[in-house]
């Protein structure tokens, strides 16, 4: 029987896992037609840094192995995972789509990644970023520009660009992302697909490339609600290899949310602040039309105030990268990645392969951190930083106090062009607006598809939550799936 | 030098030296990953991705190596903190794989201590401490030392190997009170089994800080940090040298200039290594992958548990409790090694006052010859209780155990008992009396001009018997058997 690409692309993981635990089909088919996929699909989207054929071919031979013997693979039995290039996998390039860690192999697997392989997930590829996770575009990666699924000459959105796009494009129905200042949710919203950054500490950070410690968190990408609360329950816990891995339990309902009928009861915030004139009209009226939908399903609306997201640009700015200066240091040519091949000395060396080796985004952030971290400026800036971050904090707790999620845009505009932002840093970075908040505050933030633009691009919804409440989080944006079907809409792929 | 201030008398100038020392901790895996810590193991033998500072690792803090660090902190006294937490130092070198090392800045987790120590002239001096921070430790360059100029390599088993970092105030005024406190911090911390100690391993090592002063009263002038003594005599020999040359400076009409500076154990000379203005900004920052610590009262009552008799106390308790002289308690205290082992007689039921004896007096010498020490020698305190227990009993005397018995215990390896030894070599005294009687017959019958001296008044000649008698009994005679014996007979024979 010859292989249909296409005939597991759009079905969802928990489809698929079902599938595979019923042996209605294998784990191998399903991985072979995901690879076909990729490769059909990726020389024009170019998600992926490294496909992996032949370990997930592996994983999936052991997973359908596990069924034919009678025993359960796990709730991903099966379901291909596309993993963004910043998380480790033993013995396999991990690039951090960098030319310094080109042809990095690290000797051990990411805490989240062994969880999805432990669960019978397939880890189908490596997808492109900027690198190390410092861009809104994935236009930074050292290797390639992503494509954005609904519009070739647009961006992806990033960082984990490829990510959202190997979902958005049917390669994979999950993938995992980091979220740094929204580097999962806004390329969700601008691909048109669910993407979730969980509360810090709800997932571990142990085998992620660091870009900013206290700020990054894995989390999921689907194409609904309910996998990516599938995902985010998998790879969710305490680790003993990451001291900052909240101790927790994870909440039992995620494995499989169920869909609530309305939302009599909830509380939704709508912060005053994040309703500007700056934002796309298209994304204002769409984000109104689905506050409109949550209150038909019974949701109350209060108007809440952040009034310390004005700042939170800024103190990301110094924060992430005072925490990158520091983190990227070891990128030295000294111990691994990549080395001058110039004969000289010791300093001369350090100085060389790292200017050969980082790209300008990169070498912009850590300038910046190391001048916010500088004796003489370390007041003034970081520490300033940081107590601007606790007041950002405080507007959480306080806006918490009168209600149960808060609601806003993901991003100020749907997907850009290409090349549009490229020489405007401030212009790229304000395009993180409306989620960098999340992280300074540490809670867990949503975004799903809530429309399109006239021109077909789609628009993302963010709901933010309480520290570790992600199932509030999921079970509001699975109601307003239930509803609607801008989630359920495909692009185009030609 | 340039300046052309007039010459300065500086001979009474008082020197102002503050150390600090950094002690390697004793505990089984490093600060932060599970890695063995390990000394002379091959090249990268002992590391993980943690302490390589791979990407995407992180560190998880090392719950016996703080508590390891509170031992120390509590035994030198100080103020521990309830709140305490990790930073970031960053510079660049290639022993430190993730180019920062993760250490203490503002909050370290102890400040305000001090240490008591003595001088060679018995004088008693507190030093303060300022505080004491815990960090891990870098790797070691193995540098090409052929001279033909080849690749430098990078060792990184010692790299995340716990460390504290012990800060005193500027309180010692002489070298040799610098290198008391040495000695002393390092005994402190041998007790507490916390530290090896070692100077040469580099398991403890030391900068010290030096300055002088024209008084005792004047204000403090620049300092000078001297690095790399790598004993407690460098120690003292590198402040002396220092003082030395800055006293020269200013008698000249100098200026110190603030500096870091290298002493060579082999010439005994220093050399500078960097000014003040070549110092790194080491953009400190709270490390974002720990957690702080926080403490409670009642964790540190069980730390304080722990923690075991110290130095003074042990001298003060042998002096007064078990009546010890000062000089024995002194050698049982200085050597923790040897104390311990008299602990352990002591608690096989040997006498305090013989076990220190035989420790001191008898033991030191044949386990010298042997290049052996007491925790060496491979014979168990028991084993050895029993010898002592034999010669208490009178089996074998005390000279024989120490020329004979002992020697063959450790040429055993502790294989063998003492017993075993004694019966073997046909030590055992002899303490038939009946037996004993007859030898000593036999003595008085070949001593007779000793025996007219003795019957003549004169009593002196009782100990020339006395020896005889031993010697006829080859050494194997119990004396406190032989000496009451053979005075009842001369007695009777002098009544006649």
């Amino acid at each position: 029987m010859p292989l249909d690409s296409n005939a597991y692309a759009w079905m969802s993981a928990r489809e698929i896992a079902a599938g595979v635990r019923a042996r209605k089909f294998s784990a191998e088919d399903v991985a072979q037609a995901a690879l076909a996929r990729a490769r059909a699909l990726d020389p024009k989207l170019q998600a992926f840094v490294t496909v992996l054929d032949a370990l997930a071919l592996e994983q999936a031979r052991a997973v359908d192995a596990a069924v034919a013997a009678g025993k359960d693979p796990g709730p991903l039995a099966g379901v291909p995972v596309a993993i963004k290039d910043n998380l480790c996998i033993r013995n396999t390039r991990t690039t951090c789509s960098s030319k310094i860690l080109a042809t990095y192999e690290p000797p051990y697997t990411a805490t989240a990644v062994e969880k999805i392989v432990a669960a019978g997930g397939l880890t189908i590829g490596k997808t492109n970023l900027d690198e190390f996770a410092m861009g809104s575009s994935t236009e930074n990666s050292a290797f390639a520009k992503t494509r954005n699924p609904w519009d070739a000459t647009r961006v992806p959105g990033g960082s984990s660009g490829g990510s959202a796009v190997a979902v958005a494009a049917g390669i994979a129905p999950l993938a995992l992302g980091s979220d740094t200042g929204g580097s999962i949710r806004q390329p969700a919203a601008l691909c048109g697909v669910t993407g979730f950054k969980p509360t810090y500490g709800r997932v571990s950070r142990y085998g992620l490339v660091a870009f900013a410690s206290s700020l990054d968190q894995i989390g999921p990408f689907a194409r609904d609600a309910r996998d990516a609360a599938l995902l985010t329950a998998v790879i969710s816990g305490q680790d003993p290899r990451d001291a900052t891995s909240a101790s927790l339990p994870v909440p039992e309902g995620l494995l499989d949310l169920p869909a609530r009928a309305d939302l009599k009861g909830v509380r939704l915030g709508i912060p005053k602040e994040y309703f500007i004139p700056g934002t796309d009209p298209e994304v204002a009226a769409a984000v109104q039309e689905a506050i409109g939908v949550l209150k038909g399903l019974g949701a109350e609306t209060v108007e809440v105030s952040l009034p310390h997201s004005e700042y939170g640009i800024g103190v990301y700015y110094l924060v992430a990268t005072a925490e990158a200066s520091s983190n990227l240091a070891r990128y030295d040519g000294v111990h691994y990645g990549h080395r001058t091949e110039k004969e000289v000395g010791m300093v001369e060396m350090y100085a060389r392969s790292r200017a050969e080796g980082f790209g300008d985004e990169v070498k912009r952030r850590i300038m910046l951190g190391t001048y916010a971290l500088s004796s003489g400026y370390y007041d003034a800036y970081y520490l300033k930083a940081q107590k601007v971050r606790a007041l950002v904090k405080q507007d959480f707790e306080k806006a918490f106090e009168r209600c149960d999620a808060i609601v806003s845009p993901t991003t100020p505009t749907p997907a850009f062009k290409i090349g549009e932002k490229t020489d405007d840093p401030l212009a790229m970075y304000l395009s993180d607006i409306f989620t960098i908040s999340a992280n300074l505050a540490a809670v867990p933030g949503l975004a799903i598809p809530c429309g399109f633009s006239a021109a077909g691009l789609p628009i993302g919804l963010q709901v933010m939550g309480k520290h570790f409440d992600e199932a509030g989080v999921l079970g509001i944006a699975a109601a307003y799936q239930a509803k609607t079907d801008h989630h359920a809409r495909r692009p185009a792929l030609g | 030098m340039s300046s052309m201030a007039a010459p300065v008398d500086t001979r009474t100038w008082q020197p102002v030296i503050g150390l600090e020392v950094h002690a390697q901790l004793k505990t089984d895996t490093k600060l932060f990953c599970g890695c063995e810590t390990s000394f002379g193991a091959p090249a990268n033998t002992k590391v993980c991705p943690v302490c390589l500072g791979l990407p995407g690792s992180l560190p998880v803090m090392n719950g016996k190596a703080f508590r390891f660090a509170l031992k120390a902190a509590l035994a030198l006294n100080c103020t521990i903190a309830k709140f305490t937490k990790w930073d970031r130092k960053n510079y660049y070198y290639p022993d430190l794989p993730k180019n920062y090392q993760i250490s203490q800045y503002d909050l370290p987790f102890a400040t305000k201590g001090w240490l008591d120590i003595t001088l060679p002239d018995g004088q008693a001096r507190r030093i303060g401490i300022t505080r004491v921070h815990l960090e891990e430790d870098a790797g070691k360059l193995l540098h090409d030392e052929s001279g033909a100029g080849g690749e430098s390599g990078v060792d990184l088993n010692r790299a995340g190997t716990p460390l504290i970092e012990i800060v005193s105030e500027p309180d010692l005024r002489t070298p040799a009170e610098a290198r008391a406190y040495m000695e002393a911090l390092a005994k402190v911390l041998l007790y507490l089994d916390v530290c090896d100690c070692n100077m040469q391993e580099g398991s403890l090592r030391c900068d010290a800080n030096v300055s002088i002063r024209p008084t005792a009263d004047a204000p403090f002038k620049t300092r000078r940090e001297i690095k790399n003594m790598n004993s407690f005599r460098f120690v003292e020999a590198a402040v002396e040298t220092e003082i030395g040359e800055q006293k020269e400076i200013y008698a000249n009409g100098g200026t110190v200039l603030q500096q870091t500076r290298l002493f060579n154990g082999q010439t005994g000379e220093i050399r500078t290594m960097r000014n003040k203005e070549e110092a790194s900004d080491y953009r400190y920052f709270p490390e974002p992958d720990l957690p702080p610590v926080t403490l409670t009262e009642a964790d540190l009552d069980g730390v304080r548990g722990e923690i075991t008799e110290l130095p003074e106390e042990r001298l003060k308790r042998y002096m007064e409790v078990l009546k010890l002289s000062e000089k024995d308690a002194g050698v049982l205290v200085e050597f923790k090694e040897m104390g311990d082992y008299f602990e352990q007689l002591l608690a096989e039921g040997i006498a305090a006052k013989t076990a220190a004896n035989w420790l001191i007096s008898d033991c030191q010498g044949v386990l010298k010859e042997k290049y052996l020490t007491i925790a060496t020698c491979g014979i168990a305190p028991k084993a050895m209780a029993d010898l002592l227990k034999l010669v208490e009993a009178g089996t074998v005397n005390r000279a024989s155990a120490k020329s004979t018995v002992f020697p063959a215990m450790l040429d055993a390896k502790g294989e063998k008992s003492a017993e075993a030894i004694v019966k073997e070599q046909g030590l055992a005294q002899v303490s038939d009396s009946g037996e004993i009687e007859k030898k000593i017959d036999e003595v008085l019958a070949k001593s007779e001009k000793l025996v007219k001296d003795y019957l003549s008044g004169k009593d002196a000649v009782v100990n020339a018997l006395f020896g005889a008698c031993m010697k006829a009994f080859q050494g194997k005679a119990n004396p406190a058997v032989i000496r009451p014996l053979l005075e009842q007979k001369l007695k009777k024979l002098r009544e006649g």
